[in-house]
């Protein structure tokens, strides 16, 4: 007797699975990472239950964990508009820097007193700066058919090493004894941070974004468009909209919220332009709003699981000295994990005994 | 390959049940194919037709019932079973790698292949076995520059070479002109000759009276019967088939058509490839007529509705609508001016499959008042009028918010038609509407069509279906390799060789002589 396992297509996707799915996906991610966490010698169930005590322990842990998921919801939001028009936007990561760029050049040459007339030019720039970025990839994309997966990846590396050149070159503080930063922001360029802690007024952004987000694509016109544009851009062009003029469309308000996000985390945390500025936030984005499987409001419950990860991660360093690698090696396992679980979405696998030849009932 | 013994059971399929939640797309059929017969297997669209044959090929387990290979007993669970016990099929679409040759195709998923291909091996084979069974084609030519009926031979090809011994035939015709067509049948018989077994899915009564030996009919997915193709008539199987008589000749009023609507002047324009598809096409198409395209796929009809809906660039020449200069403008601006088109590719191009029912009734119109305010979309009036729309055009579909991907070939044709023609448009540009139909569907759809000539739209009907265009059409032309070939004022009259001539490549109707010159200069 021997049984053997077949593949088999499914017809339609049960409601539960559409729940279960990531969830089993990021159960199977953490033991792996268990696996992995043993071999690096410690014990899993100590690093995990850090990683809660850390994220979730205290007010402090809290505050931490939503001052990471406020970038990673807005970025997330940026991705998740372009991938809903079939458009990979990986360059988020670029696009951040560059609104922090643009906003580190308004607090440098057009420095005002009045703190509101302040945020909106540093919401101008860098919406401009992070948008026109990703609507460079946007429009080759569109016009000649250039994959923009590789041309927004590109432009990340062009942006860092002008963030690279602006901190280490002419805008360095002169008083900074040589690190590579610029001088910090007057308070007139700061957001306000709530209750002691350092979560920000970007938090504001982060919850409504996704909101906003829903509302267009569930309810206007132009949400209808970019939905039927991914769905089967034939059909869109069939029905006159413009393929071309959306695409770059989207992808400019897709970096212009990651440009944002750039700013936030400039105004309201680091205050300065310097090294290590972005903590990868534009690709763990990407993992957000897949797990989320592209759904505005899940990704903000997504971003702050990814928020107790990054905080707890950083305390791991410090407790148990783990690099911070490792941590990416559990976020990569997350993801590879989710993209994996999407097999069991269209496929399922059922067990085949050779004896019984019959037809085996199965429920559907 | 003896000769075929008809006692003997190819297949053997007994009382096979299928259902999709809670849909019974077969109930209890029994089917079976004989050594050297042509099986016909004859149904409306749902009838479960493909159903039957996916679990053939493997595609679905059936829920209940025995299949049987020539006497034994087996379960298939993928088509890689079913290719093993000498079952092939050809799909409609042909599954075929269009940039790799005909030999590179023909060992396509072979297994136990020797890691250096002998090629030479491959190409003989490839050309014995189309020497018998007269199914001529390039072993070194690559699949994109076949025509639709060469790759239609490469497609049967492929599964004579994994000596396929059962031959699932689906609505083969479909796509060939009536000689090539002809030539189709030719190997069918000598495949049949040789002991094979032949499943022939067809809509056309003709070809399944010419053809096949026995026709077994599914009705709503039960088994309506079998017969001999001998003992029994087109009406009577048209009979079985819907449960009631159909009449074949369409009702319709003379035609009084008014000013021209579209017209194109010299209009030239390239395909995707970059080769011409249109080569100065002239043709105009007034209120309250259709005027219909015949021609063999492929040559410049589906270019020409692309280029009047702007979805195609012009590269010269002109597309004036009601006299406005149109050439080259955007979809959106012939939508405006009350073009409608109805594509030949209903789920890749008309419809969005993953969008439901509603969603996908105001694809035309979702800038329109009242489906849209203010740029946002009142989804009460999209749920009123998307209801509205399934009731009027009997769109069968559990609910408005079921996805499109789910409804049946003729119910997303009746919802595009729908949305098409609700709002009674000045014209109308239909490439292919009956194709794939049922007999039901296909009368539905020639019936709207005929009261939107009535009510003064023009019509544009292109088809390679030429009773239907003979029937419909109050003008009709010929396009081959993108150009008009000649114009019928009174197609019913038009003898069929005529027109065959035409689609051919002449213009007269005379014999070949240019076709001829051509051929030698080349």
């Amino acid at each position: 007797m021997r049984l053997s396992l077949k593949v088999e297509p499914r017809i339609e996707t049960p409601r539960f699975l559409g729940f279960m799915i990531p969830v089993a996906s990021l159960v199977s991610a953490l033991l792996v990472g268990a696996v992995f966490l043993h071999f690096m010698g410690v014990s899993p169930v100590r690093a995990y239950s850090t990683i809660i005590r850390a994220s979730l322990g205290d007010s402090y842990g809290i505050s931490e964990t939503i001052v990471k998921a406020i970038p990673l919801t807005m970025v997330a939001i940026a991705v998740m508009l372009a991938f809903t028009m079939l458009i990979w936007n990986i360059g988020c990561e670029g696009q951040i820097f560059m609104g922090a760029i643009a906003s580190a050049a308004v607090v440098r040459y057009f420095s005002v007193d009045s703190r509101p007339l302040m945020f909106i030019m540093l919401f101008a720039a860098s919406a401009t700066a992070g948008g026109v970025w990703a609507a460079i990839a946007g429009f080759f994309r569109a016009k000649w058919n250039v994959n923009e997966i590789i041309t927004t990846l590109m432009l990340n590396y062009v942006a860092i090493n002008f963030f690279n050149y602006f901190i280490y070159g002419p805008w360095r503080d002169p008083t900074s004894l040589g690190f590579p930063m610029t001088p910090l922001f007057p308070s007139t360029a700061r957001l306000t941070c709530y209750c002691g802690t350092r979560v920000h007024a970007g938090l504001i952004l982060a919850l409504l974004l996704p909101l906003i987000s829903w509302v267009v694509l569930r309810f206007t016109r132009w949400g209808y468009e970019i939905r039927v544009i991914g769905e089967n851009p034939k059909a869109a062009g069939f029905a006159g909209m413009n393929y071309v003029k959306n695409v770059v469309l989207v992808m400019f308000i897709s970096g212009a919220i990651a440009g944002v996000a750039g700013m936030c985390e400039l105004s309201g945390l680091q205050g300065r332009l310097q090294a290590g500025f972005s903590g990868g936030y534009g690709y763990t984005a990407i993992i957000v709003a897949w797990l989320a499987r592209l759904h505005p409001i899940a990704i903000i419950l997504v971003s702050f699981l990814l928020g107790v990860l990054l905080v707890g991660g950083e305390t791991l360093q410090i407790v148990m000295r783990l690099p911070l690698s490792s941590m990416l090696v559990l976020q990569g396992l997350i993801l590879f994990f989710v993209l994996g679980g999407e097999f069991f979405r269209k496929f399922r696998i059922r067990v085949v005994w050779p004896e019984k030849q019959s037809p085996v009932k199965e429920g559907e | 390959m003896g000769a075929p013994d008809p006692s003997r059971l190819l297949v053997r399929m007994e009382k096979i049940t299928k259902r999709f939640a809670g849909v019974t797309a077969n109930l209890e059929v029994d089917f079976n194919v004989r050594a050297g017969e042509v099986h016909a297997l004859l149904g409306e669209n749902g009838a479960g037709k493909s159903t039957l044959m996916s679990v053939l090929y493997g595609l679905y387990r059936a829920d209940s019932g025995s299949l049987s290979i020539d006497g034994k007993e087996v379960a298939f669970s993928s088509p890689r079973d079913a290719i093993a016990a000498g079952i092939g099929m050809v799909h409609q679409h042909f599954m075929l790698i269009r940039s790799q040759t005909v030999w590179e195709n023909m060992i396509l998923g072979l297994e136990g292949l020797p890691s250096i291909l002998p090629k030479r091996v491959i190409r003989d084979r490839i050309n014995e076995l189309s020497q018998r069974y007269g199914l001529l084609v390039d072993p070194d030519a690559s699949v994109w520059q076949l025509s639709i009926g060469e790759q239609q031979r490469v497609a049967i090809l492929q599964m004579l070479y994994r000596s396929a011994n059962i031959l699932i035939l689906d609505e083969p015709t479909a796509v060939l002109t009536p000689q090539e067509a002809e030539h189709l049948f030719e190997t069918v018989r000598q495949m049949t000759s040789e002991g094979h077994g032949v499943v022939f899915i067809s809509h056309k009564m003709d070809e399944v009276m010419g053809l096949s030996d026995r026709v077994t009919i599914l009705r709503k997915g039960r088994h309506a019967g079998t017969v001999d193709t001998s003992s029994t008539t087109k009406e009577k199987l048209a009979e079985m088939m819907v449960g009631q008589k159909v009449i074949f000749q369409i009702e319709k009023k003379a035609a009084s058509p008014g000013r021209s609507v579209i017209e194109c002047r010299d209009v030239h324009a390239l395909n995707d490839r970059g080769f011409p598809a249109l080569s100065g096409v002239t043709l105009s198409v007034r209120e309250g007529e259709i005027v219909g395209v015949a021609g063999v796929a492929g040559n410049g009809q589906l270019s020409l509705c692309e280029a009047i809906v702007g979805l195609r660039r012009a590269e010269s020449g002109r597309i004036l609508i009601n006299g406005n200069d149109m050439t080259n403008t955007s979809p959106k601006v012939v939508i405006d001016s009350g073009i409608h088109y109805i594509p030949a590719d209903r789920k890749g191009t008309g419809l969005v499959p993953n969008m439901n029912v509603s969603e996908n009734s105001i694809l035309k119109r979702y800038w329109n008042r009242p489906v849209s305010k203010r740029g946002f979309i009142v989804w009460r009036e999209v749920f009123q009028f998307a209801r509205e729309l399934v009731s009027r055009y009997n769109v069968s579909t559990p609910s408005i918010g079921t996805p499109v991907r789910n409804l049946s070939g003729g119910n997303l044709q009746k919802l595009m038609l729908g949305r098409e023609l609700s709002d009674s448009p000045k014209a109308i540009i239909a490439a292919h509407p009956t194709w794939g139909l049922d007999v039901a569907a296909t009368k539905f759809v020639r019936e709207q069509l005929l009261a939107a000539r009535d009510s003064g739209g023009a019509v544009l009907l292109v088809s390679e279906d030429l009773d239907e265009l003979l029937a419909m059409s109050d003008r009709m032309v010929v396009m081959f390799k993108g150009r008009i070939m000649g114009e019928l004022d009174d197609p019913a009259e038009t003898p069929l060789e005529k027109i065959g001539l035409m689609m051919a490549g002449d213009r007269s109707g005379e014999p070949l002589e240019a076709a001829i010159e051509e051929g030698e200069t080349a």
